[in-house]
Parts: C-alpha cells; structure tokens; sequence
C-alpha cells in the first residue's frame, strides 16, 4: 500500500488492519449532528454532490481547451465561455501558428528527446540494480536499499548547484544529455525502490529452476525476471515518463535555449501572460495531451505506480 | 568477503569460488545505477552542506552566515513563512477531500467515471496547470471563470449600482450619511419641489443615448417631484445647480423621502431625471438617496492579489492532488474486511458511527502516508509558485524552492545561499526520510 511497504506495483499491499481498532458502541436511537448528515446523504444526494465536485474538476482543463480555439483577440475580450453561445468563435488557427512556431516546435521534440532516454535508461538501470537487490548476495545490502529508501524523499533542490558545477566542467552543461542524465539520477531511487519490491514478489522456485537448468544470472535476468517483472517496468515507466515530461525546474536549470523542453519555452511566454494568451493555451495543450493519452491508455499502470510509490 | 564458511573441503569451495563469482556480478548489476546515484545524488548533498559554509563566489569561509540570512532576510523569511502555510493548509486539504472523495465514489454506481476526473489532473504538468488556473483566477469577470460566478452569485444577491463615486454638487447641504448615501439636512413640506445635482459621475455610466434633464412638473399636495442630473455642462459654463440646456439627466437613481426618520416613499427617476414622491402625510420631509445608488460595483476577488495569491495557489494544488490521495485511500477503503463494517452496522450503527469509529481507524495508516507524502511534496513546491503569481504577487508567494531558485540561477549567482537554502530543504525532509525508513525496516520484519 504504502510506499515503504513490501509488495510491488501490480499488487499493492493493503493496508495493515488493526485488529484491536476501536470497535463502534452504537447507542440505538441517540442522533449526533453526525448521524443526521449521513441519514441525510442518500445516494441522489451523493450523487449531486459529486457531480458538482466532477464538473468543478472539469471546467478549469475544458476552459483551457475552448480558450486555445479562440483568437488571441476574444480571449482578451471576453472569456472562453462566450464561445459556448457563439461557437463561431471556435478556430484551430493557434494550432496552426503553433504548429509554424518553429521555437515551439523545436522546444516539443526536446521534450521528446529528453523524456524517452531519461525514461528508458532508468528502467534498465534500475532493473539491473534492483535484481541484484532482489535476487543476489553481497555484503551490505540491506544497508545500500535503506539508502537507496533515504533518497526516494531528496529534494533535487540540493543537488541542482554541485551537479550544474560538475556538468560545468564535463562540458555538456546546457545539453539535452544533462537533463537528461539528472532526471535519471533523480529517478532512480523510485525505481529501485519500486522494481526490487516486485522482483523480490517473484516466486523463488522459478528463479531456482532456472538455476538448474543452469542458467547464469544474466539469463535469469533476461529471461525469467525481466519478463514476469513487466507490470511493475510498464508502472515505472509511465511513471518516469509522466515525471520527465512534466518537469520545468530541471530543465530550467540545465538546459539553454536551444535545448529547452516545451516546459521551459512555455514558462518564457507565461512571464507576459494575457497578451499572448492564445500561444500559451496552446501550447499548454500541446504539452497535456501526451500525458492525458498515456494516462488513460495506461490508466492501471499509472494508478499502481502511485500506489506503489507514493513518497516520491 | 571474509565472514567464516560452514564446513571445508572441495564441495564448499567451490560454493565460495561461486559466491565470490555471484558477488561480482551483483556490483556489476549495481555499478551504473550506483555510479549514477553515487555521483549526482549522494556527492552532490556532501558539497552543498560544504559549499553553503561559503559566500556568494565561494571564496570565504563565512560558517553559517548564509543559514542567518535565510531568517533575517525578508524575501526567504517570507518564504519560510508562506512554506508553513502550504504545509499546515495544503496536506490537511488534500487528505480529507481524498477521504470524502474515496468514501462517496463507492456509494455511486459512476463512482470510476468520478475518480478517473478527478484523478486526471495528476497526469498533466504543474506548468500546464498554472496556465490552467492563471485563466481561471483572472481578476476580470469576463474573463476568469472563478470571478465570473463570484460575481454573478453577488449580483444575483445585491443589484450592481448605477454611479458609483457620484455625489451631491453641494456637500453642505446634503452630506454623506454613516451608509454611504446622502441626506439633505433641510426638510422640505409635501407638495414642493427639489433639485438634486449630482457631480462626479463617471462618463461611462451614463445612458447610451443620455436625455437632457426637465425641470420637476409641479407637485400635488402629498407629493415631493424633483430632477436628479449630472451638473456638468460639457465644455465649462453653466450654472452650478441649475439645470443648463445641455446637461444630462441621470435617470434610475432612487430617491426617499424619510418623515420622522421612517422611509415612508420611494421612487426612481425616469429618463429626463424626474421623480415623483407620493403619498407624504403632512410634515416634515427629508430627501435622501440611498448607498445604493453610489458603491462601486463588485468586481470579484483578487485572487491573485498579494493576500489571496498562497491560498489561490494552494486551491490549485488541491485540485491537482486530491485525486491522488483519493486513489491511495480508495486502495485502502477496498482493503478493508467487510465484514468488520457489517458487523457494527448490524449492531446498530449509523453510517457515520461506522465511518467515525471503524473507517477511518482502520485508514489511519493509509492517512498517514498520503499525509506524510504530501508535505514532502509541498515543500519542494516550485512550479505551480512560479508560474501562477503574476509578477506583482511573486514576493508575496514566495515559497524556499522558488526562492533557492531565484537567488542561483535566476540572476543573482548566490551558490552560498543557494546551497543553503536546498541544505535546508533537505533538512525539512529529513524526518520524512526517516519515517519512511522506519515503515520500511518495519514492514521487513
């Protein structure tokens, strides 16, 4: 359940259940203020009430979505809801100029190129890593997993200026590879953490077999953990891939102009905000829906790396 | 390496020689993501605790100066104090909306429909959902949707007023009351006439196509007629409290006539500026027009404003993270044994006793970890901070991670402070970091 409990991302562990919890000593017929609103919240009233909540969760993105297929000249006139009753309003000629906006272009292909290695090295970094966690022997180990524990929580705040030195120095300070290579390292004690909970859930007897049939432990890597540990990878890299794709702070610091992700480019464009408001929605949009694909394609997955990881 | 084997003799060495081999290609399974992390994680703590000892260029050794300037100095000191806002606000919010949330979705029979909506706001960036509530926050009600039905809600409540800022041309003779309207300080008799010139009136509230003010029609015996106008002749001339060819009448205004400090008529003027008071008994009449007629129309919240731009924020979060908390708790819900919630049901609880005493006792550790999870989370805020605060609110929102920001690479090249301030975030996060390793030694036992 938790993330520092054992159990893997396909199979959160539930909660542990006390069994000496308070057992309720219901007085028959005593009406608290609190037994009144539950008798009063039959399920239409529930159901009201969270379609109010529903519609309150909705109108904020959809508001969004209508202001980016209004003129930047209606936006600043009047609000998106205007275009509700006037749907002649509605255009897809911010999609267009965004689409010839060669620095918005070039800024979503960065992101592109910045979240796919940063999300396929730390899977196969932390795969390897968590075997070895899972599986193998050698001194120390518990101690480096209550580490690699320790730093699921560090705030990358205190690394950003050392690691912004020492890209200084290697040269690639500014690049795509730095940002790359700081979301890795950033990435990887969720995923250790992750992967050796559900490698370690992998019955032993398979590995053994294997064993026997004398497989060394790179084939029973390959062939026998890699592939029943697929679930937790898909949650891992839904979860890296959404973490890298929605990141701005990192970017912002190591990445130049030319490298910037459309995070960064789109923060440039928020500092004067309202007059280039039909950019900025777009853009917004733009940057939103790969995210609201992978997650409702992957909708389990995702819910189950929360579950499974949830002190990132 | 060394620890002593069992036994002796060919067999077990040749398990050791294995061992040894197997421990080999376990730091070989481990180099790159220990590589990684040794270098860019863990290194870079051990600097910024040595480099925040040291000054702006990291010349001089200044000991824990940078730590004194994060609380004397007024932008990080009002960091601190808005991050202990966010962290006392904003976990709190978002576990009990997780909690309401978890427990109703599983009353209704859409309750997935629900919690994929909700649950939503998770997958998009703190950035896109800046830009997302920079659009519903707009201080202009034709345009932000949050003011837009303040507004409205209030209009529906208290009409908007006609001119607001308009005033009597002469003060003396009719002063501003306690309520923000004016009264005459002469009494008048019914069936006599007044004038009623009013100055200051803004030229966009006037009519589209205004009418020049008449002069009042003669009064019965139980009325009070008059003209209300603006006594402004455009272009100068005219004569104070005269009603001049071109001057405009002001129609809508309301008018009271007040008899022995009771509001015995009231009436609005027409298109030319006229109204008629009927109905007067004899005896004295004091002329008054009501606040109404003069407070400046509502014009929503300043959300974003320097008072309300943390808690503004803050609402923004909630509404990225409640569904986080509610799918963990929901997780949790589902764990529960039924039979333990029937049991006390057929005991004779009600839902709430139910919820009270069995429900959330038996959450109680799913509510620590979604709690725990989100102050960690809300310290490191950054993102949603910077892209949300217009430039006018960005001292008074300011939060560590922004600050810690701002002072290295958003132009001021302080790595003194800077280090300090990410040390001291570090610090913050630290009794998170050992809760975490305290449950997860725990769970292995």
């Amino acid at each position: 359940m938790s993330a520092v409990t054992g159990g893997g991302a396909a199979a959160p562990v539930p909660p542990t259940v006390d069994p000496e919890a308070p057992r309720s000593q219901p007085v028959r017929g005593r009406e608290t203020w609190g037994s009144r609103i539950t008798g009063f919240l039959s399920k239409g009233v529930v159901s009201v009430v969270l379609a109010l909540v529903a519609v309150f969760w909705l109108v904020p993105t959809f508001g969004l979505f209508i202001a980016s297929l209004r003129s930047a000249q209606d936006n600043t006139a009047s609000g998106w809801w205007n275009a509700l009753t006037t749907p002649a309003q509605l255009t897809i000629q911010n999609y267009r100029d965004l689409l010839a906006n060669e620095g918005m272009v070039n800024a979503f292909f960065n992101t592109v190129w910045i979240t796919v290695p940063a999300t396929l090295l730390v899977v196969v970094l932390a795969s390897l890593a968590s075997y070895a966690f899972a599986w193998m022997d050698f001194p120390g180990k518990d101690w480096l997993f209550i580490v690699i524990v320790g730093l699921l929580v560090v705030p990358v705040q205190v690394a950003l200026i050392p690691v912004a030195g020492l890209f200084g120095d290697l040269g690639i300070y500014g690049s795509r590879i730095s940002v790359i290579l700081f979301h890795v390292a950033f990435g990887l004690p969720f995923a250790v953490f992750l992967l050796r909970n559900f490698f370690a859930g992998i019955p032993k007897e398979l590995l053994e077999a294997a064993r026997m049939d004398g497989a060394g432990e790179w084939r029973i890597f390959r062939s026998v953990v890699m592939p029943l540990g697929l679930p937790a990878i898909a949650s891992l890299g839904i979860f890296q891939f959404l973490w890298v794709w929605n990141d701005m702070l990192v970017a912002l610091v190591f990445a130049d102009s030319s490298a910037a992700p459309l995070t960064v480019a789109l923060q440039s464009q928020a500092r004067q905000f309202g007059s280039n408001i039909d950019v900025l929605a777009t853009g917004a949009f733009l940057s939103l829906v790969v995210p609201l694909v992978v997650f409702f394609s992957f909708q389990r997955y995702f819910e189950q790396g929360v579950l499974a990881g949830s002190v990132k | 390496m060394t620890e002593a084997r069992p036994g002796g003799g060919a067999p077990p060495a040749r398990a050791a020689a294995r061992a040894r081999e197997g421990r080999w290609l376990a730091w070989l399974f481990l180099a790159p993501a220990g590589l990684v992390l040794l270098a860019l994680v863990l290194w870079p703590i051990v600097y910024s605790i040595w480099r925040s000892l040291f000054d702006r260029s990291g010349q001089a050794f200044i000991g824990l100066g940078n730590y004194q300037r994060i609380f004397t100095d007024p932008d990080t000191f009002t960091a601190l104090k808005n991050n202990l806002i966010w962290v006392l606000v904003a976990p709190a919010l978002v576990t009990v909306l997780g909690l309401i949330f978890a427990v109703l979705t599983e009353r209704v029979r859409w309750g997935t429909a629900f919690k994929l909506i909700v649950f939503m706001p998770m997958a998009i960036s703190f950035l896109a959902a800046g830009i997302i509530f920079r659009v519903v926050y707009d201080q202009d009600p034709a345009k932000g949707v949050a003011n837009a039905i303040i507004t409205s809600v209030h209009d529906v409540f208290s009409s908007s007023s006609q001119y607001p800022g308009a005033r009597p041309r002469d003060a003396d003779a009719m002063p501003a009351t306690d309520a923000g309207g004016f009264a005459s300080v002469e009494t008048i008799q019914p069936g006599s006439t007044i004038l009623l010139p009013l100055v200051g009136v803004e030229a966009g509230t006037l009519p589209d196509e205004p009418q020049a003010a008449q002069p009042p029609a003669e009064a019965a015996g139980d009325q009070v007629t008059g003209t209300v106008w603006f006594d402004f002749t455009r272009g100068g001339g005219g004569v104070p409290g005269e009603i001049d060819d071109t001057e405009f009448a002001l129609p809508g205004v309301t008018v009271q006539a007040v008899q022995d400090g009771e509001v015995v008529a009231e009436a609005t003027t027409d298109d030319q500026g006229l109204f008629v008071l009927e109905g007067l008994d004899p005896g004295d009449v004091q002329i008054t027009l009501p606040a109404g007629n003069f407070a400046q129309p509502f014009r929503g919240v300043s959300w974003l404003g320097p008072s309300l731009v943390t808690p503004a924020i803050i609402g923004a979060y909630v509404w990225m993270w409640a569904g986080f908390a509610m799918v963990l708790i929901g997780a949790g819900l589902a764990a529960i044994p039924r039979d333990a919630l029937e049991a006390a049901r057929i005991d004779g609880a009600n839902e709430w006793q139910v919820f009270r005493h069995i429900t959330v006792p038996l959450l109680a550790p799913v509510l620590t970890v979604v709690l725990v999870t989100m102050i960690i989370n809300v310290l490191k805020i950054f993102d949603l901070v910077y892209i949300i605060a217009p430039g006018s609110s960005a001292q008074a929102a300011n939060v560590i991670a922004v600050q810690m920001w701002a002072v290295s690479f958003g132009g001021a090249q302080d790595f003194g402070l800077g280090s300090a301030l990410g040390v001291f975030l570090f610090l913050l996060v630290l009794p998170a970091m050992l809760f975490n390793i305290r449950r997860f030694r725990q769970e292995q036992q």
